[in-house]
């Protein structure tokens, strides 16, 4: 029973990390918090919903379509709404005011369109069943989440530590003056950094969606607080921390549900924000970010 | 004389409404230092700045090697070959000596020319090539300015804009810093080197400006203005 709660805990405890990732990633290079982001999570979820049933994909076909889709839409959005702010060095509180009107607009938007209505994947999507391995019943679709999670993650890692690439997106991160004077060009590495958050987001809507199987507007809102509470506890900014923290809300959550209450688990995120901002303000494995020299 | 590699026309550079550089105009030789000296808030960094692409002109034009650069995107100007080490150093200092000194060479895709280059620049700061994986923002503060110099060269740069290089730095560093600075020049680097140091500054540069309140209020060859009476009174301490 315990394993089978552990098991639960990290499938989605890795999907709330894949989601918390972009999420941080936005904020440590492009400097903003973008309220955006959960509108990303939902657009990838109904995306893979609709190239499922109308466009006959296959699930593995679908999530990286979806995620494609997510972060295209992604830059777009920075662009119009950002772009102009960062261009005139605003304050961060106008970026925060212009995505939290932006999400407002988008998410009325889709549900004007797709209605509050929970929605599920077609039945053909689960056809591939489920294991049991000593009495831990795990299916198909719970393998390819945790595979694509590890992949997505490991593939990040890689791209941020070993190209140069990653260089430049470290560099923009620390300081974009000097990001330029070396040649970067500041504008496409932000336009990567947004597609690359977006479909992160978007990954981990098709993989919630996936997960539970009910698919509605709002499920980026409720998303959003979690996202919060990940990113806060790992340490805003900070990629490993993100994937730990995630982790265990994931676990703590399925817990809480299992032997306290199941009606407590969406409290517990909103818990451990609250006591980290209390108790450890720069996250459980942040140290207070070196300061320019 | 050959047209300057250089040349900065009525540039005016503002920040929201103040000007804060009023029409200057200088040239900077292929192969030669010239210095731009002033004291604080004079318009040093803003001029680099826009030099650089950092900051747009508000008028003026800025030609390197004959081509109108004023206003372009900065990332263009690196990749003409105008390098910059900036003020207060500003390395990366979450990243380590070693990818601090890849970022410099960001545009060069030849491995074997970087690897090359850094050898160059190792052999210059001996004290970087011990440390390469390294935290850059755990050294010292002279080391720090080593490190954001080795960077600029890293880029192999056609013109490299220095500024104040020797800034809060003990005696002994400022000294390695010139002397590194005049090793530059003897292998043929053109430099812009802005300094508050005026009297190290002179001695190594070709030509000289003295920039105030965002005016060019003298020009002439270094050895000319260092003998001058009122740069020796505001700014040698004589
Ligand atoms: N970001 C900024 N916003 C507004 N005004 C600025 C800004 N940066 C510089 N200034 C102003 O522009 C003028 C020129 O500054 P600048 O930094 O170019 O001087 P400097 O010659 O480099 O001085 P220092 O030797 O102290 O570095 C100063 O009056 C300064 O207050
Ligand atoms: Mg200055």
């Amino acid at each position: 029973m315990l394993a089978q709660q552990l098991l639960n805990g990290i499938l989605a405890g890795s999907v709330y990390a894949l989601f918390a990732l972009g999420f941080t990633l936005m904020f440590g290079v492009l400097g903003v918090i973008n309220l955006t982001y959960g509108f990303y999570f939902s657009t990838g979820a109904f995306v893979a919903l609709h190239a499922t049933r109308y466009l006959h994909m296959q699930i593995w076909e679908a999530l990286p379509f979806a995620a494609a889709i997510a972060g295209l839409i992604a830059i777009v959005i920075d662009e119009l709404l950002l772009g102009p702010l960062r261009r005139a060095k605003a304050p961060e509180l106008s970026s925060l005011m212009v995505t939290l009107g932006a999400t407002l607009l988008l998410y009325s938007l889709m549900t004007a369109w797709f209605t509050t209505d929970i929605r599920r994947f077609p039945p053909t999507v689960f056809d591939g069943g489920a294991f049991e391995i000593q009495g831990l019943r795990i299916t198909l679709s719970q393998i390819l989440i945790v595979a694509a999670v590890v992949s997505i993650v490991g593939g990040l890692a890689w791209l941020l530590r070993r190209t140069k690439l990653g260089l430049a997106i470290r560099a923009l991160a620390e300081n974009d003056d000097v990001a330029q004077l070396m040649g970067v060009n500041v504008g496409g590495v932000v336009h990567l950094v947004s597609f690359i958050s977006g479909a992160l987001g978007g990954a981990a809507g098709v993989m919630i969606g996936l997960n539970y199987n009910a698919i509605q507007p709002y499920m980026g809102e409720s998303m959003m607080l979690k996202g919060f509470a990940v990113i806060i506890l790992g340490g805003l900014g900070d990629i490993r921390g993100a994937v730990l923290a995630g982790l265990a809300l994931g676990i703590l959550e399925t817990l809480t549900a299992g032997y306290v209450a199941s009606s407590m688990k969406d409290a517990v995120g909103f818990l451990l924000l609250v006591l980290t901002l209390w108790f450890r303000p720069v996250g459980l494995f942040g140290r207070i970010a070196a300061k320019r020299a | 004389m050959s047209a300057p590699l250089l040349a900065v026309r009525g540039l005016t550079l503002a920040y929201d409404r103040t000007d804060a550089v009023k029409g200057i105009d200088f040239d900077v030789h292929k192969g030669g230092v010239v210095t731009l000296i002033g004291a604080n808030g004079a318009g040093k960094t803003t001029t680099l700045r826009a030099v650089s692409g950092l900051l747009k002109p508000r008028a003026g034009s800025i030609r390197f090697a004959g081509r109108e650069i004023a206003g372009m995107a900065a990332h263009r100007i690196a990749r003409l070959g105008v390098v910059q080490s900036p003020e207060g150093r500003q390395v990366f200092a979450n990243m380590t000596i070693a990818e601090n000194l890849a970022m410099g060479a960001y545009l060069e895709s030849d491995r074997v020319a970087v690897a090359k280059r850094r050898d160059t620049v190792l052999a210059r700061f001996p004290r970087l090539g011990e440390r390469l994986s390294q935290s850059a923002g755990l050294l010292s503060g002279g080391e720090q300015q080593m490190l954001a110099m080795g960077r600029a060269l890293m880029a192999d740069p056609k013109l490299l804009l220095l500024d104040e290089p020797s800034m809060g730095l003990a005696p002994l560093f400022v000294e390695e810093i010139f002397n590194i600075v005049a090793d530059l020049k003897r292998e043929g680097r053109t430099i812009l080197l802005v300094e508050q140091n005026a009297r190290a500054a002179l001695e190594i540069a070709d030509y000289a400006y003295v920039i105030e309140s965002g005016r060019i209020t003298l020009r002439g060859p270094a050895r000319e203005i260092a003998e001058n009476s009122e740069v020796a009174t505001a700014y040698l301490g004589m």
